[in-house]
């Protein structure tokens, strides 16, 4: 179960569509272990890709050590579908390498409402999972 | 004194959790050949066929060593190497 305030939750919907029709990508962080997501943390999409995303790796480095820095942990790692549903996909899944996070997925495919889902990814198995909003 | 090396939670598995082990070598591969002896497996996580890999990013300090001499980068005693897998994926 995914537990994510509401201007989180809004926050990543609008990187989603002002970025769309590239995947954008990011984090939330929160406190480590809490499973609270707490920051929202737009990252480059490296790529610029309508079909990829990748973390610039000078971008990850920084925010990753300042995580660290503040004990934090990313709890949700989020990215866009420009054109295909809200589901991860075969390259999703391979590269998922955060076993604690929540992996978000929005879809920009229809221009009035957008797909958001989650997922955890472990070991190559994916599960959904709900998603609580909370105002 | 020694290198450090930070591990992602993902490789924590051969080190026995620990998020820094320490290691020597005067290039990133002797450092990763000498942690090797210890933590078994692990050079397999970061090198594919005499490169690193591609969705591993591998820092000296806070330089991706994409941008130094990849396996060549040299290395000595009180740098910290930070390994952080790539965060990627598409359709």
């Amino acid at each position: 179960m995914l537990t994510i305030p509401r201007a989180l939750h809004d926050k990543i919907v609008a990187h989603a569509r002002a970025d769309h029709p590239d995947e954008a990508c990011g984090v939330l962080a929160g406190p480590a272990g809490s499973d609270r997501p707490e920051r929202f943390i737009a990252m480059l999409n490296a790529e610029r890709s309508p079909t990829f995303y990748r973390f610039d790796s000078a971008e990850q480095f920084r925010v990753w050590r300042e995580m660290d820095d503040h004990d934090e942990e990313p709890v949700v790692i989020y990215h866009s579908h420009t054109a295909t549903e809200a589901y991860p996909s075969r390259t999703d899944i391979s590269y998922a390498s955060e076993p604690q996070a929540h992996y978000v997925l929005v879809s920009t495919r229809d221009e009035n409402e957008a797909e958001f889902r989650s997922y955890r990814i472990l070991d190559g198995q994916v599960t959904e999972e709900p998603v609580t909003v909370v105002e | 004194m020694a290198i450090e090396v930070r591990i992602p939670t993902i490789l924590r598995t051969y080190t026995d959790g620990a998020k820094q082990v320490e290691g020597t070598g005067s290039t990133l591969d002797e450092l990763i050949t000498d942690l090797e002896q210890r933590h078994g497996g692990l050079r397999d996580r970061l090198v594919d066929g005499g490169s690193l890999r591609r969705f591993v990013n591998v820092y000296l300090n806070d330089e991706d060593v994409r941008f130094l001499a990849g396996l060549e980068t040299p290395v000595k005693d009180g740098d910290t190497v930070t390994v952080l897998p790539a965060v990627a994926g598409g359709v």
